[in-house]
């Protein structure tokens, strides 16, 4: 821990997947494997790179380390979260290749899954919702929980942000928002274990101007923005990079747009769902930026959006597409394993061809016959 | 009669009071240590003792000692886990009810050894009297110049603080306990960092449970190879035991470490036989969260060997016919017990007590529970148990503390164990809400392998 | 109506914040919370955290956080006695189930429920560390350990017969 030995930059080796890499002392496993990027890389529902403290509790981006270090090259007991192990000289991980690791992610995406209503076709993060890839690449088919799931009442939490609690994945990601963008936090986490919840006790407006960045960390679509118009399906709306000149924050956004009506501005997003960094700082965009500039007008407009492939809204609707290095057949020597998994039994959107329907969908075109067949 | 060290004086009328407890003998070991020791010879005594931690993952004491960060010009902390919430577990408060100076002798000694010049006991909130009677017995032990400044004339300060919590199982994990006494919510951290570098506030911290502090007085008085000598093997000295459920005497006693199970839950000393007549069906023998054990392989291991009160010989055999030391806490079912109604209780327990931070102990605990439940009131599949075999395997092991391997071990034991009470409850669903399984073939006596010779 | 701790609990409020370094008053939250229930009517109103933040120097959902976390904290008003019935293992494989049972017998609450005339409040909680002393309950600031139904009837009778002032 001495801070002394940490003023050269030096850098480690390490193994990921059968894939070395050099990589900075400090670094994450996680990060690590980011670096190599593709299939290799782990699934992080509750760590972003932006948020101090963040990660550690979702475990789905658990990996197996084969060899601690070339030092102590004994194996790790236990499977460990990636997004909060650092790397060592040496070390050997096994993320894709490693059954253990396969399996009890498995059964985190269903822990996940448990509890989370199967909402999809209304919800509207459907299409850019982090626990629909995750189900959908890593989960098993079919639930095998028969209880009724906890549900707790929408909440509007000031006059832009609507929590729907009985989505939540409880990240803990929108609290770190609150605590380390905003100065007054209003929000947090309330009552324990399974009860557990996000809120602001008594519906408290969040009226600070970077409240609104919540809902881009959150992975689900527990946080959404009231300001939504037209309340549309994403994959309906097109997204194009623009920017403006902004006082308060960087001014570079994603327009989510259908003809010339902005529906809807978020920040940029990265390949791993993050808010994309600028000059090394984070793009946060403020609220005004979000909630109070939408006509086309108010921005300059740079072109389509790079949506990145793991998103089920990437699929065949955009242009720009950003493809990560495929790895997998490199890592896996031949074998395919089956990561692409059905997730039909999770939500029912992919079953439909959406460009087939005249205007928005709405949750009854899920219940159509012709989606029943599809 | 066993050697007793830490509750041999309990008894003696007015000790809980400064002036019999100094009387009696109390306090050398502060004179002993500040005087003519060095804090490094302290540590070196504990770990020459064999002291294992008493909270219940029995790790060498003078080892964690040994880990603790001493940066420059930073405080350190030494903070005693009295949040005593296993259940099954009732010894730390009688030590700290009947001989409170104990618990503070053994903390000024440790802290001179760690060099914690504010120490903090942690109590589980509703012990409202036992932290009264602490803080009185702090009060008598700084107006006799035990606790303060310059103690003893040895340039050593030191106060003692005593800090409620507010109920909350998970706060005697050590990083939760570290955050509550933060004045926060009970989340365990993510470790690394582990405490002995950054704890309380930050800064390098040990925590220990309240009877490993007090071994420290004995372990200083008679030196470390003395109290070695107590025991078998690596389980020295003397340990605490508070047993309940169904026996004649329950209570908490002091053991040496070299009784059998035995002769622990028959012999009148202790736990005095079970009661009306019945018959030992099952114990879990450390604590709620360790392995629960059917009478045949709690009194014999799976080698046909006579199962011993300590560490190594209750974890024979390991998960698959053993069980652990942990907390002490010694919980015995008597044959008219249902031991799934039983695990269904703990159950309820974990999911009450989950800090909700992880999703495989949040969602998990909960799940095992209402399952469990169908199948004590009649409404269980066979593949239940299966299914509950499934989800333990995938909460144990994949959390941030081990609270979510606590959940799961006790289910996990007692389905292996106890599987046909579990099928019986299935496909005898009416009969299971008016009788219980009984005793069955629970306590018959066990076939050992006998080597094959080729 | 602002609410306000005498001088004498305020006095006590500096004493528990001394028990820590300076800047690090948060946490006295958990004992100060300890005794704004006490105080202020058995449980914690929003009203009561808010003030408790401010005495504090906290937010107050730093506050509302800590109250909802710990079992300890009443976020809802109880009866003037509170009848905390362990539950865990240990216990019911002693009858708290039977003594659950009395408690409903005899005044006609079920755990979470309060008596009409808002005298007896039934809980059922976890593990208390009374587990050899079993059945137990928790009243106000002791343990009632080897209930019987005889001691419950003598327990509703002395608190029935209490006048009406505070339980501790
Ligand atoms: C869920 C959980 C609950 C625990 N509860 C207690 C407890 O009540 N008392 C205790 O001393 N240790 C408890 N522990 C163990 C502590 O984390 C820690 O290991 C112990 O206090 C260290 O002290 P020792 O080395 O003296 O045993 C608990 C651990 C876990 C995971
Ligand atoms: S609301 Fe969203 S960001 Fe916040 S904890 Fe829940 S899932 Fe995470
Ligand atoms: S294992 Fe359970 S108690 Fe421990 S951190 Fe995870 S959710 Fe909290
Ligand atoms: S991303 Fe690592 S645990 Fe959630
Ligand atoms: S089980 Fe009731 S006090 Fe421990």
């Amino acid at each position: 821990m001495s801070s002394e030995t940490k003023n050269t930059v030096s850098t480690v080796k390490v193994t990921i997947d059968n894939i070395t890499i050099d990589v900075p002392a400090g670094t994450t496993i996680l990060n690590a494997a980011r670096m190599i990027g593709g299939d290799v890389t782990p699934p992080a529902m509750c760590y972003y790179s932006k948020l101090e403290g963040s990660g550690g509790k979702c475990r789905t981006c658990l990996v197996e380390v084969a060899a601690g270090s070339a030092a102590d090259p004994r194996p790790m007991p236990k499977l460990v979260a990636s997004c909060r192990t650092g790397v060592m000289e040496g070390m050997v991980v096994k993320n894709i290749t490693s059954d253990k690791v396969k399996e009890a992610r498995a059964g985190v995406v269903e822990f996940l899954l448990l509890n989370h209503p199967l909402d999809c076709p209304v919800c509207d993060q459907a299409g850019e919702c982090h626990l629909q890839d995750l189900g959908y690449e890593h989960g098993k088919e079919g639930t095998r929980y028969e209880f009724e799931r906890r549900t707790f009442e929408k909440e509007d939490i000031g006059p832009y942000i609507q929590l729907h609690m009985t989505r939540c994945i409880l990240c803990y990601r929108c609290t770190y928002v609150a605590d380390q963008l905003t100065d007054n936090r209003v929000h947090g986490i309330l009552d324990r274990g399974d009860h557990a919840e996000i809120s602001t006790h008594i519906s408290k407006a969040i009226d600070n101007n970077f409240s609104g960045n919540m809902i881009d960390v959150c992975p689900v679509g527990a946080l959404t923005d009231k300001t939504f118009r037209f309340k549309n399906r994403v994959w309906f709306t097109k997204p194009v990079y623009a920017h403006r000149d902004c006082p308060d924050c960087c001014g570079k956004v994603t327009l989510w747009q259908r003809g010339d009506e902005v529906l809807r501005v978020t920040a940029r997003k990265d390949e791993w769902g993050e808010v994309c960094s600028y000059e090394g700082k984070p793009g946060w965009i403020c609220n005004t930026c979000r909630f109070d500039k939408k006509s086309a007008s108010d921005w300059v407009i740079e072109g389509p959006a790079n949506i990145n492939r793991h998103s089920v809204i990437s699929q065949g609707h955009y242009t720009g597409l950003q493809k990560p290095k495929e790895t997998l057949p490199e890592v896996m020597g031949g074998r395919a394993p089956k990561l692409m998994m059905d997730i039909h039994d999770v939500s029912e959107v992919n079953k439909i061809e959406l460009s087939q329907l005249p205007g928005a969908a709405t949750g009854n075109d899920f219940n159509s016959p012709a989606a029943k067949e599809a | 009669m066993g050697r007793k060290l830490l509750l041999e004086k309990a008894h003696v009328a007015g000790i809980t009071t400064y002036e019999v407890y100094r009387r009696e003998g109390g306090y050398r070991s502060v004179e002993k240590a500040l005087k003519s020791m060095s804090p490094d010879q302290v540590t070196e005594e504990v770990k020459k003792s064999g002291l294992r931690g008493r909270g219940g993952a029995g790790f060498p004491t003078g080892m964690k000692w040994g880990f603790l960060a001493k940066p420059e010009g930073v405080p350190r902390y030494l903070v005693v886990n009295a949040d005593e919430s296993e259940p099954g577990t009732f010894k730390d408060r009688y030590l700290m009810e009947f001989i409170p100076h104990l618990l503070l002798e053994g903390m000024i000694t440790s802290s001179y050894a760690l060099g914690s010049n504010r120490s903090y006991i942690y109590i589980r909130g509703e012990y409202v009297w036992v932290a009264e009677i602490l803080e009185k017995a702090i009060d008598e032990a700084r107006a006799n110049g035990w606790l303060g400044k310059n103690i003893l004339g040895s340039g050593f300060d030191c106060d003692i603080y005593v800090h409620r919590g507010a109920g909350a199982y998970i706060c005697g994990e050590e990083t939760a306990l570290l955050e509550s006494l933060e004045g926060k919510r009970g989340n365990p951290r993510i470790k690394p960092p582990f405490p002995a570098v950054k704890g309380l506030w930050g800064c390098p911290t040990v925590v220990n449970n309240v009877e490993t502090v007090a071994a420290v007085v004995p372990i200083i008085n008679d030196g470390g190879e003395e109290y070695a000598k107590i025991g078998i093997g690596k389980s020295t000295g003397t340990k605490l035991i508070s047993a309940c459920g169904n026996i004649n005497k329950p209570g908490v006693y002091e053991i040496d470490m070299t009784i059998s199970v035995e002769e622990f839950i028959y012999s009148d000393e202790y736990c005095g036989g079970i009661p009306a007549g019945k018959k030992l069906k099952a114990c879990i023998p450390g604590g709620s969260s360790v392995p629960i054990l059917p009478a045949n392989l709690l009194l014999k291991t799976a080698k046909g060997e006579t199962r011993m009160m300590t560490y190594e010989s209750l974890a024979d055999g390991g998960f698959a016919s053993g069980s652990m030391m942990g907390s002490g806490g010694f919980i015995v079912l008597d044959d008219s017990q249902c031991v799934v109604r039983h695990t269904y209780s703990l159950a309820r327990f974990y999911r009450h007590e989950s800090c909700g931070q992880c999703s495989p102990c949040r969602e998990g605990t909960g799940w095992m529970e209402k399952i469990l439940w169908n199948i004590e009131t009649g409404k269980g599949k066979l593949s239940d148990i299966d299914l509950l075999w499934d989800i333990q395997r995938k909460i144990e092991g994949n959390t941030i503390c081990p609270l979510g391997d606590a959940a799961a071990w006790p289910v996990a034991a007692a389905i292996r164990h106890f599987r046909d009470e579990f099928e019986w409850h299935v496909l005898h669903p009416d009969e299971a809400q008016q009788r219980n399984y009984g005793l069955m073939h629970y306590a018959d006596p066990i076939h050992v392998p006998q080597p094959v010779m080729a | 109506m602002s609410l306000c701790f005498s001088a004498d609990k305020l006095k006590e409020v500096q004493q528990i914040i001394a028990r820590y370094p300076e800047g690090r008053q948060k946490s006295a939250l958990l004992p100060v919370l300890h005794l704004a229930q006490q105080e202020f009517g058995g449980w914690l109103s929003t009203e009561v955290m808010d003030y408790v933040a401010g005495l504090l120097q906290l937010q107050p959902i730093e506050v509302y956080e800590v109250a909802t976390f710990y079992s300890m904290y009443n976020l809802k008003p109880v009866g003037k006695h509170l009848l905390e019935v362990c539950q865990t293992g240990p216990c019911m494989l002693n009858g708290s189930e039977g003594i659950v049972a009395y408690i409903y017998e005899r005044l006609g609450i079920r755990p979470g429920e309060t008596t009409t005339d808002g005298l007896f409040t039934l809980k059922t909680v976890e593990c208390l560390g009374a587990c050899g002393y079993a059945p137990m309950l928790q009243h106000g600031k002791y343990y009632r350990e080897h209930l019987t139904r005889e001691k419950i009837d003598e327990l509703i009778a002395s608190c029935s017969a209490q006048p009406v002032s505070a339980s501790h």
